[in-house]
């Protein structure tokens, strides 16, 4: 299914971050966001994965599609990493998680707690949950960080395999994955002065 | 949703989950009132219906607090609210764990506790039956009070000062069910009052909860 984006305007705190920003993401399509701290990637994928509403502009084709992945990984210090992952396979009405923990390499920990995992550790079962989500859009905001290079490579072959069953992934990172992606920087969409007046109202509603 | 009730209870239970801190303080309410109020059992049977609502009432708010902001903290919530079940159903899933680690335990101790306070014991009967009618009413309140407070730093206060208002029918009724049981009259009306309210906020609070919570998570 392809996600279409039409003069997208997005917002943080009532203020414009983003506007007029149009793209199409197809099926076994990668595309990889840029711009500088503060220009609102987060802003982007979280009005992508429908957390908050746009200002302006239609997103179409994420419905029910979208496996997003934040700054935290969503996981239970006090449960060890297979009822972790079982969890989030349950309710996204998933049952197979051996695949997700081979691709990131988690079947030695998987009966360790996941507060005693290394951050490196559970930024992997962070990710190893988007394969148990059977959603076919990933959005992923810097998933990359702590990871070290052989699991930036676990995770460069997990978004290609996905990529290859008809996936599409939208990433934020600032780093090169060696995929064959499209990039998509997003400071020329930064909202001007006069968009912020225009929607100041929002903050006091 | 099972997978969301199992995984709440199973971390209530894990060291840190908090579970038995509403036990524990309602315990410790119920021994102390009597040093408080002094060795007079006829006093302290007089007022033991509504010191044990009481207690209980307080014991389910200490423990809202983490109702959500744990799964705030660490990402879970944005998780669930892209994940296919509807946030409605989550935060009823929760206000269910919450009832059965806080306010079922609160229902199974009252009786064993009526006796410190000198229960009557025409009262055992009623005082179970009204807090087993009520407590599910302050659990599905609770949640939609630590929905509007989510995110918000040291929200424990506000919450609380939210919620309190919103508790006090549940408290009317609960506790004169109770009194009304103990002294030998007919609890049937505020029973069927407090059941009301408890079937209205079960149908109605988590959408309002749910509501609330979308909007902090913006």
């Amino acid at each position: 299914m392809t996600l279409t984006i039409r003069d997208l305007c997005v917002a943080r705190g009532g203020l414009p971050v983003l506007q007029g920003l149009s793209f199409t993401l197809a099926p076994g399509q990668a595309l990889i966001l840029r711009g500088p701290n503060g220009s609102g990637k987060t802003t982007l994928l979280r009005t992508l994965a429908g957390l908050q509403p746009p200002l302006a502009g239609q997103i179409d084709g994420a419905e029910e599609q979208i496996a997003y992945a934040a700054h935290s990984d969503g996981l239970k210090a006090m449960l060890s990493v297979r009822e972790n992952l079982t969890f989030w396979a349950d309710v996204f009405g998933q049952t197979d998680i051996a695949p997700a923990l081979d691709a990131f390499a988690l079947t030695p920990l998987i009966d360790r707690l996941a507060g005693t995992l290394s951050a490196g550790q559970k930024r992997r079962l962070g990710l190893a949950r988007l394969l148990v989500t059977g959603r076919s859009i990933w959005m992923l905001d810097e998933p990359t960080v702590s990871l070290d290079v052989d699991a930036v490579a676990q995770f460069a072959a997990a978004v290609r395999a996905h990529l290859r069953a008809g996936g599409a992934a939208l990433i934020a990172t600032h780093i090169d994955l060696g995929l064959e992606s499209e990039v998509l920087d997003v400071t020329p969409f930064r909202a001007t002065q006069d968009t912020r007046a225009g929607a100041s109202d929002e903050a006091f509603l | 949703m099972t997978a969301l009730l199992r995984r709440d209870l199973k971390l209530a239970v894990r060291a840190g989950g908090g579970f038995g801190l509403g036990l524990a303080f309602f315990l410790i309410v119920t021994v102390l009132v009597p040093f408080g109020v002094g060795p007079q059992s006829e006093l302290l049977s007089r007022i033991a219906p509504g010191i044990l609502w009481l207690g209980a009432l307080l014991a389910c708010l200490l423990s809202l607090d983490r109702l959500l902001a744990l799964d705030w903290e660490d990402g879970t919530l944005d998780l669930l609210a892209t994940s296919p079940l509807p946030l409605e159903a989550a935060l009823s899933i929760k206000a269910l764990a919450h009832w059965i680690t806080t306010g079922l335990p609160l229902v199974l101790a009252a009786p064993v506790l009526g006796i410190l306070l000198n229960l009557p014991t025409a009262g055992y009967g009623w005082l179970v039956l009204s807090l087993l009618l009520g407590t599910p009413a302050l659990s599905v309140i609770g949640t939609f009070g630590a929905a509007l407070t989510v995110g918000v730093k040291r929200g424990g206060l506000l919450m609380s000062l939210l919620v309190l208002p919103l508790y006090v029918p549940t408290l009317i009724f609960g506790a004169e069910a109770a009194r009304r049981g103990a002294t030998g009259m007919d609890p049937l009306t505020p029973l069927l009052m407090l059941a009301g309210i408890t079937a209205g906020v079960v149908a109605i609070m988590p959408f309002a909860s749910a509501a609330a919570l979308r909007v902090n998570l913006r």
